[in-house]
């Protein structure tokens, strides 16, 4: 009943996760900007990653495969920041695409 | 063996469906399955990765985020996966409607993918027609691969 491929392991396959603290710096709290970061998961397509940096943020499909790369290799990438409520809106967005972001003060 | 790409871009800007009757019925019958669900207990821990934290560490500004986002993100969800079982059987798809399968496609493929405690190393393993879970994890490989050429489909040019 099922096709039985061509499913290519390498592009279907992600990365561990690792997760780091941010280092923040001395600038009052208010004055620093929000970051919105993606993190790796092990059931999102790195096709479908891409795909969704460059239709939500408008990317060119260099920049946004070279962030899914950063999620994939390193865990998470930082894809947008800004205001605290344009961050709210792209993890917003990000969510209703299935991708796990989240955000915080740089 | 050349085999058609079950998603294409036709000169007209929509996309040709090539499914087997299987494969729709298959479609048009899971997103009612994981609608239920998440009409039934949208913060069953099942489903947490369609729901995930904006806010880590900030438990106030998380619920805040929770009151203003969640019943957006959960109207957009129905309507996707609506979208789905209800053109499941078509021969052709707008733009529109691909990017509704593509985020069906993800949610079916989270919640299954969590259900299953999907690993990395799901991906390499060949699927032991003998495991408990050998129906689900067919279900899954096959989604994956579906959602692989939805994407190549709304990709190409």
């Amino acid at each position: 009943m099922w096709h039985a491929g061509p499913v290519s392991p390498a592009t279907l396959k992600p990365a561990e996760v690792e997760l780091g603290e941010p280092e923040q710096e001395d600038v009052p709290e208010q004055d620093r900007p929000w970051i919105v970061i993606v993190w790796n998961d092990p059931i999102n397509l790195m096709s479908y990653v891409t795909f969704v940096l460059q239709k939500l943020f408008g990317y060119s499909r260099e920049k946004a495969t070279k962030l899914m790369l950063q999620v994939h290799n390193e865990g998470k990438a930082v894809v947008s920041g800004g205001t605290r409520e344009k961050a709210e809106h792209d993890v917003a967005r990000l969510h209703s695409h299935g991708l796990w972001a989240t955000m915080r003060q740089d | 063996m050349f085999v058609p790409s079950p998603i294409e871009r036709t000169k007209d800007g929509d996309f040709r469906l090539r499914l087997s009757d299987g494969e729709r019925e298959l479609l048009a019958s899971l997103p009612a399955e994981l609608a239920a669900l998440i009409e039934a207990d949208a913060a069953d821990p099942g489903l947490r990765r369609l729901f995930p934290p904006a806010y880590e560490h900030d438990e106030e500004s998380e619920d805040e985020f929770r009151r203003l986002m969640h019943e957006e993100l959960l109207a957009g969800r129905r309507e996707a996966l609506q979208v789905l079982a209800e053109t499941a059987r078509s021969d052709r798809l707008s733009a529109e409607q691909l990017d509704a399968w593509l985020r069906a496609l993800t949610d079916l493929r989270l919640a299954l993918g969590t259900r299953l405690e999907v690993s990395e190393e799901t991906y390499d393993q060949d699927i032991d027609p003998e495991h408990p879970q050998a129906f689900e994890l067919s279900v899954f490989a096959y989604l994956s691969w579906l959602q692989e050429q939805a994407v190549e489909a709304a990709l190409s040019s």
